[in-house]
């Protein structure tokens, strides 16, 4: 059996329980949907403030946050997964099957981002139904959503790192919350210059703030810092893509 | 045996049940006021927009966490009765001489008392941030009065759900339900300052707005009798149907045969 058996089945496996049980998919999809509706529909009025410059409108801005949300928290939402299946206690089934175990953690990783391509493709319908004015060409979408790809990596291996340490579902608000406050102390409503007092120290040290600036540069059509965003996605990438291996062989000594 | 001791009976299991769960005390102070606080600054710069009420979004802000804890009541409240339901309880309680209005007059009083106990939590961050009570202390009574009847109306709405849907899982499954009703309304914009048109009526139609700009005139206005009319206007109307329900579907589960 070759490592992409591996990989293959437990994606499948996990694509079809996140996209077959509702009580899985609908957070996933409802919530990127409601943030985007939330964000976009009311605060739009935020573009009047003095210095709020971002020529595809408000629509767009709030777009890019909500996609590279969805893109991390479907990351996140399968690290659910994988703690439920080590829970129940699939995953010591899967481990003593697979002779490449390498290949669950990275099957996991393919169905969470297969998941995110659902949710990505349904989030940017509803964005250009919804009047999203696009300013880059193509070569600039296709660098937001790889972008985006790699959030969704950093999301899983955080999260699956965390699930293969503690096995139990009981940990996820320890895989969530971080995310989300990372997300949230971005520059989520307005620029990074017209953020204000301790949100503003905050939203500069945070690496995601430079991903999401970037990310709504792509969509205007003028990335403002697109070697340091990239690096940062892949820096963290490489992170928790060691956090989650090293989760594995934790995993693997406990006997699951 | 009077009913009365039976509602205390229930009262007590609910509200000792409540408390033994860090899970359920504890999410509903925190989360609500860590959203307050991040929307708060990154927001404050729609205090710039002409005609927005305040020079502070924090006072504008703090009014959300007393309705989306009430919506974490819904689904306590929700998530408890469930699980009584999926245990037997309902079904062992049915064989006693238990009246069915003090179960769920006695269950609500949890849920009340939690509501009651994030409210106060709710406005010590509030006074503690240096937010001023436009309405005076009158205002923080009355504010506290009108989070018990929130929790109350919310927490029988999330009764009417357990006991129709009988599991904890629906219940909380019913969560993004319940989010949406506070994500459109005028948590975030006053409603005349939506300019998407689409969402200014959705909000508009959205008993939630009224009940969010209900405790923020006592925040930032001071006494705003049409705010105040229409936010416990909403909320009773909401709590009368609920209970309604929940009573009629609570007879359904303990029908004696």
């Amino acid at each position: 059996m070759r490592r992409w058996d591996v990989v293959s089945g437990v994606a499948w496996r996990t694509l079809k329980n996140a996209l077959t049980n509702p009580q899985i998919f609908l957070p996933t999809m409802m919530f990127p949907l409601f943030f985007f509706t939330a964000f976009a529909g009311g605060l739009s009025q935020l573009r009047e403030i003095p210095g709020f410059d971002f020529p595809p409108g408000y629509t767009a801005f709030q777009f890019v946050f909500v996609l590279l949300q969805s893109a991390a928290f479907s990351g996140v939402f399968t690290g659910f997964g994988v703690a439920r299946d080590f829970e129940g206690g699939f995953g010591k089934r899967l481990l003593l099957a697979a002779p490449h175990r390498s290949g669950i953690v990275l099957g996991y990783a393919l169905a969470a981002l297969l998941r995110w391509f659902v949710v990505a493709a349904v989030l940017t319908v509803v964005a250009v139904v919804a009047g999203m004015q696009v300013g880059g060409g193509a070569v600039d979408l296709v660098g937001l959503f790889i972008l985006a790809m790699l959030v969704n990596f950093c999301g899983f291996f955080w999260s699956g790192g965390l699930a293969l340490r503690f096995r139990t579902i009981q940990a996820a608000p320890l895989m969530q919350m971080p995310v989300f406050l990372v997300l949230f102390f971005a520059p989520v409503y307005v620029p990074l210059e017209l953020l204000e007092g301790w949100i503003e120290s905050v939203a500069s040290l945070n690496p995601l703030t430079y991903i999401l600036e970037t990310g709504r540069g792509f969509l205007a059509g003028d990335p403002p810092h697109a070697l340091a965003a990239f690096g940062l996605a892949i820096g963290m990438g490489v992170a928790f893509w060691t956090w989650a291996f090293l989760g594995l062989r934790k995993a693997e000594a406990a006997g699951a | 045996m009077s009913s009365w001791p039976q509602v205390g009976a229930i009262a007590r299991r609910s509200i000792v049940r409540t408390a033994r769960q860090p899970a359920s005390v504890i999410p509903p102070l925190i989360f609500p006021v860590a959203l307050m606080t991040v929307n708060a600054a990154g927001l404050q710069a729609s205090t710039d927009l002409p005609g927005f009420p305040t020079d502070s979004f924090l006072a504008f802000a703090l009014a959300v966490p007393f309705i989306q804890g009430a919506l974490f009541s819904t689904m306590n409240a929700g998530t408890d009765l469930a699980r009584d339901v999926q245990t037997g309880f309902i079904n062992r309680l049915a064989l006693t001489a238990l009246r069915d209005w003090a179960l769920l007059v006695g269950q609500l009083s949890g849920v009340v008392v939690l509501g009651i106990v994030q409210a106060v939590f709710y406005l010590a961050v509030g006074i503690a941030s240096g937010v001023d009570f436009a309405s005076g202390p009158a205002g923080v009574a009355l504010l506290l009065f009108y989070a018990s009847v929130v929790s109350l109306s919310f927490g029988a709405l999330g009764a009417w759900l357990a006991l129709r849907l009988g599991s904890g899982e629906s219940i909380q499954a019913m969560f993004p339900v319940l989010f949406v009703f506070l994500f459109i309304s005028s948590m975030n914009t006053p409603r005349d300052l939506i300019d998407v048109e689409w969402f200014q009526t959705a909000a508009t139609l959205n008993p939630v707005s009224y009940m969010i700009e209900a405790v923020r005139s006592l925040i930032i206005e001071g006494w705003n009798g049409q705010a105040l009319a229409l936010g416990f206007g909403f909320t009773l109307v909401i709590g009368i149907v609920s209970i309604a329900l929940a009573s009629s579907a609570l007879r359904t589960r303990m029908t004696r045969t």
